[in-house]
């Protein structure tokens, strides 16, 4: 991959800020999403919340599926390739998918190796716990990162974990003398230059959302106001009591994250949220993919 | 002079940035009660023009926004700003302020593998790298409209009175000759 075309992956991810990206499985999903305000869709077979009750191996989507969604809007679609499926995402660009999500939803692949993302045109987004499993993923080429959380679990409190921990690593780093960067590089398995960016700029080089177990307009916003810079919204819209207003409300929350007399009339009268299952009460824990 | 940039959805930081750059002041126009402050100028910023023509109307700033613009407000918009100030759009339903009497075609280079970046003359400014993602164009220009760059054949940047546009990110690079040439559009 071009220098040239990782910058213009790297800027598309700057397009999507402030924005809400949502799973949808069905082109009539996407146009809803869409409608709502949606900046980007996920297209996949099954939302998170549904993997997790099916069991079994979860992999790639029908393309026949995706291409279904990618006419039914205008807005980018993305989709999700096994981690470590290089194949997987080989074909998600023969599809001209817009950003594939090498993501810990789906079964893993490679329990050593993810795909080398410098090998393709189109921009990778991959889910980060720490700064380290960030800036590696970086470093293999994804042009966006989104913290991991725990999807499909309507459960905020992963997706709050990460993004505080990546923050706060990020904060340190900053405050390192320069001669200690070498030492820092070495601990997270990382470039040296990757933790030189942070260390100048106090943020990732490439835009960071957020990502597992956001539910409600009032999760969106405090993910905003941890520093998240948009948000993926998976089960917590299609598993809810009316979808359509819940996906314009997470919108509207996104763009006036500070604002809580705002939050406060847009969380107004949703119906009913999705269920949610408790991290500490289920079986396949995604996060640690 | 003081600079209103609408910070809905999208890159409105990178314009934020330059005018820091520039020495400009500014604010952000998240909601309606931003729109209480006098400003001499407006950005649209680069975004999904789905998405911001939507939370326009849904956050009530469309109405007083598009009567301001009538009303003479120096207007700049890159990419989705482009197309929320266009009359028609050829490939969607959809018209926003519809201000610029000019025909757009959304995602005109097709899907993220389109994209592209290149250095082309704009009137009145010179080269200027230019950035283009999901971009669109403009497919063809009303007669109060007057284009000022065209990469491959294609109007990439236009200017209507008050109007500046361009398909391109001006933003998104270190050059800010476009920014400056809207700023000399307020008096």
């Amino acid at each position: 991959m071009s220098e040239n075309r990782y910058g213009l992956n790297k800027n598309l991810a700057q397009m999507l800020k402030g924005g809400v990206i949502m799973d949808v499985t069905t082109p009539e999903q996407a146009k809803i999403a869409e409608a709502a305000g949606a900046c980007a869709v996920m297209a996949l077979e099954r939302i998170p919340a549904d993997i997790r009750a099916a069991g079994g191996v979860s992999r790639m989507s029908d393309p026949k599926m995706i291409k279904g969604i990618q006419n039914a809007v205008s807005i980018p679609v993305m989709a999700k390739a096994r981690i470590g499926h290089f194949v997987e995402a080989q074909i998600l660009e023969a599809l001209e998918i817009d950003y594939i999500d090498e993501s810990e939803v789906l079964s893993p692949a490679d329990d050593t190796y993810h795909i080398d993302k410098t090998k393709f045109k189109v921009p990778f987004v991959c889910g980060a716990r720490n700064l380290g499993e960030a800036l590696r993923r970086i470093a293999e080429g994804a042009s966006m990162i989104r913290t991991k959380g725990e999807a499909g679990t309507g459960d905020v409190i992963q997706a709050v974990r990460h993004m505080r921990t990546i923050q706060s690593e990020m904060r340190r780093v900053q405050s390192l003398r320069e001669d200690e960067l070498f030492n820092t590089a070495k601990e997270l398995a990382v470039p040296y230059d990757l933790v030189k960016y942070v260390h100048d700029n106090g943020k990732l080089p490439v835009v960071n959302f957020s990502a597992g177990g956001v539910a409600t307009p009032a999760d969106a916003a405090l993910m905003m106001q941890l520093g998240a810079e948009g948000v993926f919204v998976g089960s917590g819209i299609f598993k809810s009591g009316n979808p359509e207003k819940r996906a314009a409300a997470i919108v509207k929350a996104v763009t006036n994250y500070n604002d809580p007399a705002v939050l406060a009339e847009l969380s107004e009268d949703l119906g009913e949220a999705m269920v949610g299952i408790n991290p500490d009460e289920i079986k396949v824990i995604m996060e640690s993919r | 002079m003081v600079i209103a940039v609408l910070a809905v959805q999208g890159s409105f930081f990178e314009h934020e940035r330059i005018l820091d750059r520039l020495g400009v002041e500014y604010f952000e126009i998240r909601h309606k009660s931003d729109l209480g402050r006098d400003f001499d100028g407006l950005i649209l910023p680069g975004g999904e023009s789905t998405t911001m023509g939507k939370l326009l109307r849904e956050l009530d700033l469309f109405d007083t926004l598009k009567k301001k613009i009538i009303d003479g407000l120096p207007v700049y918009g890159t990419c989705a700003g482009m197309i929320l100030l266009s009359s028609r759009l050829s490939n969607d339903d959809n018209v926003y302020f519809g201000t610029m009497d000019m025909t757009v075609r959304r995602n005109a280079y097709g899907r993220q593998l389109g994209s592209f970046e290149t250095v082309a003359d704009v009137k009145g400014i010179g080269e200027v790298p230019m950035v283009f993602i999901r971009a669109p164009y403009i497919e063809s220009i009303g007669e109060k409209a007057e284009a000022l760059a065209t990469v491959n054949g294609n109007i990439v940047a236009a200017r209507q009175g008050n109007q500046l546009v361009t398909s391109f990110h001006p933003e998104l690079t270190d050059n800010t000759k476009v920014h400056e040439y809207f700023l000399s559009m307020i008096k």
